[in-house]
């Protein structure tokens, strides 16, 4: 019974804290940005310009629900809930301390994979259904991009699975106890990281958003509300992100001194930031640059790092 | 267990039914969507959760990306609709239906007769799929290698136009 309770207060907790985080962000964005630019950015309401998050919050809830006739209705509406659902969906089999995870699955990695692969639908159905033609390629690269990224986001988890030889979460983080993952996996990480940012269209991978060629991409026809489902659930989705990799990398909660959810926090926030800083640091490529880097550079190197753990850790165990 | 198992299935038949009957090709492949993801749920309660991940993984989400990037290049609008409504009469339904009630009456009396009860059992995890699949079955996995690598030469033939000089392509769109 008390541990029902448990896994309810925590589901309550984690849903609480991720969707004030993504609000949050929202912030942290916009001033990490301006002071990267050289200029101030929202510095007026309240400290720091903080009630900016309120006055944001209010302004895209009050806003008119614009939907455009020529739309496919029931996939229009339904594309934006897509990226809620799979992106805090996948949070269960984070695990934030020992014992604090809502699902200590034994498939949770390939858990996260299928719902990250689930996850791509909210941009194709939301280009898709716009009936725009700027939201129609929007979706196209989206869909040509999850094929390239795809791939080699699961090639780079094999390896940090094959180390700690389960699919479990919290395992994987147990088998950091000697020596975190970034050390053997050093290659498996820079693969994850940038299939991170192709699978959650951030900056320099945006290619579907594209304002300066696609006005705004596949979210070209949503406003209010809808528009503002797939700005939080971009948030959730970074966060999702900075919380793997810290769990398949970096450790998870192990750390000396501080409490484990202070260091799965503090390691979360750190790739939060690094996300945010790429935004500000790197252009966008040319899509079929991106295209081409993705398959003829980095799936070889995500094979061959596969190829070499798997080589070692049978050296070991003979 | 058991309600969850009638659950599933029964959302698989009913969506694969909408999959074959629906006019609109994307809402078509929407339904399939939950058709597979309804067949994991069955894999999973039947103690295979990998296949149940690989299911959702390759059919539910690569597989459909593909059919739908295909569908929205094609850009096929209400006139297609309107086509495939055309071609879906009432005595198109004939020889279907009668396929199908034929395969539905063997079920129903083979349920009825108390068959076997199905796989059930020990739960096969990652771990003993891996190993049948390259210890008994390792002929297999390399045969299907083998062809995938013809798939793999066959595409990048496809596409040598790539290769010629630079003058010829010029006109050529970006992939």
């Amino acid at each position: 019974m008390s541990d029902v309770v448990f896994k309810l207060v925590l589901i309550a907790t984690v849903l609480l804290v991720i969707l004030h985080l993504a609000g949050f962000l929202i912030w942290v964005e916009r001033r990490l940005l301006a002071l990267l630019q050289d200029r101030l950015g929202p510095n007026r309401a309240g400290p720091l310009g903080l009630f900016i998050i309120v006055a944001d919050i209010i302004k895209i809830f009050t806003k008119e629900d614009w939907i455009p006739p020529f739309i496919d209705k029931p996939v229009f509406v339904a594309a934006p809930m897509i990226i809620m659902v799979t992106a805090l969906l996948s949070f269960a089999i984070v695990p934030f301390a020992p014992g604090a995870v809502i699902l200590d699955l034994d498939i949770g990695v390939l858990l996260f994979l299928g719902l990250s692969s689930m996850g791509i639908y909210n941009v194709i159905l939301a280009g898709w259904a716009s009936n725009n033609k700027y939201a129609l390629l929007g979706g196209l690269r989206m869909a040509a991009q999850m094929f390239s990224y795809e791939v080699f986001m699961g090639l780079s988890l094999m390896g940090v699975v094959t180390l700690a030889g389960s699919f479990n979460l919290s395992a994987i983080v147990h088998a950091q106890r000697e020596g975190w993952f970034i050390v053997p996996q050093f290659l498996g990480f820079l693969i994850f990281f940038i299939a991170a940012l192709g699978e959650t269209h951030r900056l320099p991978f945006d290619m579907p958003e594209a304002e300066s060629e696609l006005i705004a991409g596949y979210h070209t026809e949503y406003s209010s509300m809808k528009f503002g489902m797939f700005f939080v659930g971009e948030y959730i989705s970074v966060t999702l992100f900075s919380a793997l990799m810290t769990t398949f990398f970096f450790g998870g909660w192990l750390g000396p001194v501080l409490p484990p959810l202070a260091w799965f926090c503090v390691k979360t926030a750190g790739f939060i930031v690094v996300f945010i800083v790429l935004r500000a640091a790197l252009p966008r490529p040319r899509y079929d640059q991106l295209f081409a880097f993705g398959w003829k550079f980095i799936l070889p190197a995500a094979l061959l790092n596969l190829v070499v753990t798997g080589a070692l850790v049978l050296w070991k165990s003979s | 267990m058991n309600t969850v198992f009638f659950i599933a299935a029964g959302v698989a038949v009913i969506s694969t039914l909408l999959v074959i009957c629906h006019s609109n090709a994307v809402h078509a492949l929407l339904y399939l969507i939950i058709s597979f993801s309804a067949v994991a749920v069955i894999f999973y309660l039947m103690g295979a959760p990998f296949v149940a991940a690989l299911e959702v993984i390759i059919y539910a989400g690569a597989i459909i990306v593909l059919f739908l990037f295909v569908v929205m290049m094609l850009n096929l609008g209400p006139v297609a609709t309107a086509q495939e409504k055309a071609w879906l009469q009432p005595r198109m339904w004939i020889g279907p239906s009668i396929l199908g009630a034929i395969l539905l009456a063997l079920t129903v009396s083979l349920l009825w007769r108390g068959a076997p009860t199905a796989a059930g059992g020990a739960e096969v995890g990652p771990r003993q799929v891996g190993a049948a699949l390259f210890g008994v079955y390792l002929l297999a996995v390399q045969l299907a290698a083998l062809l995938m690598l013809a798939g793999l030469v066959g595409a990048s033939h496809l596409r040598r136009r790539e290769l010629l000089p630079e003058s010829e392509t010029k006109t050529e769109l970006l992939p």
